[in-house]
């Protein structure tokens, strides 16, 4: 049950993207086209929930103990960033073809804060580690919802005409507030 | 190569480990400031605070933390009962609600919550407005006024719109007073506290 | 290099949000008042400053292959330093920015700034180059900041201007901040090609 209530509440209330603005670069960036924006979050779904389960146990097992949750943002990073490059070289070595459906969105997920964003907000809620383990999934589901929908918008999007000034970016942030607008539909689920 | 990294990485753990000591009281009187200052805004005036010590409410869940305050002479003239609900609309909201001795409400006021972004600062108006009895909680004692919203019978009025806040907000009023009323015997072990929860005088 | 043209092009010719596009996360999660945009927007000055500045003194020391790693670790030093402040001194605000100060680190713009001008410039240009990029992030932080609270709720830098009960909620809300900054971006286009 527990569980079930982390999953809805990440999923739908709370989104990632829509309602608490992490990893808007990719859902800017690689939005265009419903199969990049699946290849983008199976590589997300890959990397979070890793990352997740490798952060919660340095902040259990070596910051806290040792008093030191002041190093938190910067071993958190150096760990996230190591850990796509190893994704990387292993996924190279070990399965070339989904190395290649997901290899191009790795390097971008470094400095996608969705990855960081969600190993803090696993810590500050005080999730034990099966937990994080589900709201982990449960974030990148989230990601991948949002980030397959709005693809599928704008590709609609993009045989429309509408005045010049609001073509790209601005058109694809009303698109994505109006969908924001319907997700917050969802809020009083949980 | 690596050992340039590491090397990089020491550095910085070094230099931040030294902000940490620089700002490390900083922050904690920091923290303490903003406690005192809720405290002293709830409660009626006082000279000093007591101890304060922690309660579990009798329904189980996390333990309140009590603030208890005294008169120059000693006397216990309110507490200050830090409580909370998990039922609010987007869910936990944190509340400071202070009592005194005979269990009236003297104030209180919304430390944290997750509500619609304005809705804390109407919550803090709403239920201390004095001009509207049907809305305001404050001198009211919940032994005497129904705690709940007057769509579930209660005697207080929600926030027009917001009924699953003001429910909660209610919620965590009762936790405090129930939590305050079964637990006063600690704050009696201070020295010369001669209230009861429910005897008329006390405060001066 | 010349100066001045290296600061001012921060503030409308690349600026960061409006033209570059980076940086979109604490854009849009923290500007739902004047005073909360300002805030981010300087502290993330701060540290684009400092990391330029370390960055481009040590360049020649770093060897190529760790070169991003060691760039990612002093960007996590010096929000490490902008976090434990503010806690210190303006906890108010600190609470109000909350998972924000730390995700500075993946802020696009100064890993960016780092990669592609600090690493190939003298400290005096670098400096310059993250002092005009970060205000430049704070001008538009600020701008939409301000554009959000006063629709939203009426108010601007806290200063009430009408009644808070006819303020469009919605605009300080979670759709407001993607729609606001949509119509930003169109209008700022708009002024740019003409």
């Amino acid at each position: 049950m527990e569980y079930i209530l982390i999953i809805i509440s990440a999923v739908f209330v709370h989104n990632i993207v829509l309602s608490q603005f992490l990893g808007i670069c990719p859902f800017l960036g690689v939005s265009k086209r419903i199969s990049t924006a699946v290849g983008m979050t199976g590589a997300v779904t890959f990397v979070l929930v890793l990352a997740t389960i490798v952060t919660y146990l340095i902040q259990k097992n070596i910051l806290d103990p040792f008093n030191i949750g002041y190093l938190q943002t910067i071993s958190f990073i150096l760990v996230i960033a190591s850990l796509v490059q190893l994704v990387e070289i292993i996924l190279k070595k070990v399965s070339p073809s989904l190395y290649q459906a997901l290899g191009v969105f790795l390097p971008l997920i470094t400095t996608n804060c969705a990855i960081l964003g969600v190993a803090i907000l696993t810590i500050q809620k005080d999730f034990n580690l099966m937990e994080s383990v589900v709201f982990a999934i449960a974030n990148a589901l989230g990601f991948g919802l949002a980030l397959v929908l709005f693809a599928g918008l704008r590709e609609h999007l993009e045989l429309i005409e509408i005045p010049k000034g609001l073509k790209g970016t601005p058109i694809a942030l009303i698109v994505a507030g109006i969908l924001a607008m319907a997700f917050m539909g969802f809020s009083g689920l949980v | 190569m690596v050992l340039t990294l590491f090397a990089v990485t020491l550095i910085s753990a070094t230099v931040l480990g030294f902000v940490h000591s620089l700002t490390k009281d900083a922050i904690e009187a920091s923290k303490l400031k903003a406690q005192n200052e809720a405290i002293k805004s709830i409660l009626p005036e006082f000279d000093s605070l007591g101890e304060s010590w922690k309660a579990a409410p009798t329904e189980g869940g996390d333990s309140l933390t009590f603030f208890p305050a005294y008169d120059a002479s000693k006397n216990l003239v309110g507490v200050a009962v830090k409580t909370y609900s998990k039922n609010g609309f987007s869910g936990l909201i944190e509340l400071m609600v202070g009592f005194k001795p005979d269990g009236e409400i003297s104030g209180y006021q919304v430390l944290e919550h997750k509500e619609t972004p304005g809705l804390g600062s109407k919550a803090q108006a709403w239920f201390s407005n004095e001009t509207k009895p049907k809305q305001n909680i404050i001198g009211k004692n919940p032994e005497t006024t129904d705690m709940h919203v007057s769509k579930d019978g209660g005697q207080v009025d929600a926030i027009t719109a917001s009924t699953i806040t003001s429910r909660a907000f209610l919620e965590a009023v009762r936790r405090a007073y129930d939590t305050y009323k079964n637990n006063l015997p600690a704050a009696e072990e201070e020295p010369a506290v001669s209230s009861e929860p429910e005897s008329e005088g006390g405060e001066s | 290099m010349n100066q001045m043209n290296n600061f001012t092009k921060g503030f409308f010719k690349e600026n960061p949000i409006f033209v570059l596009l980076l940086g979109m996360c604490p854009t849009l999660g923290v500007t739902s008042s004047a005073i909360n945009g300002l805030g981010m927007g300087l502290a993330t000055t701060f540290v684009l400053v400092m990391a330029n500045i370390v960055v481009s003194m040590v360049k020649n020391i770093i060897p190529e292959k760790v070169r991003i790693p060691s760039f990612i670790v002093i960007i996590a030093a010096f929000v490490t330093v902008v976090e434990l402040l503010m806690q210190a001194y303006l906890p108010a605000l600190f609470k109000s920015l909350g998972l924000f100060i730390p995700l500075i680190v993946v802020n696009c713009i100064v890993l960016g700034r780092a990669e592609a001008f600090a690493s190939k410039n003298d400290v005096l240009s670098s400096a310059v180059d993250g002092a005009s990029m970060g205000l430049g992030f704070s001008l538009a932080l600020t701008m939409l900041g301000t554009i959000r609270e006063f629709l939203g709720s009426g108010m601007m830098f806290g200063i009430k201007i009408f009644p808070e009960d006819y303020g469009m909620l919605l605009f300080v809300l979670a759709p407001g901040a993607f729609i606001a900054l949509g119509y930003l971006i169109a209008l700022i286009n708009r002024i740019r090609k003409v």
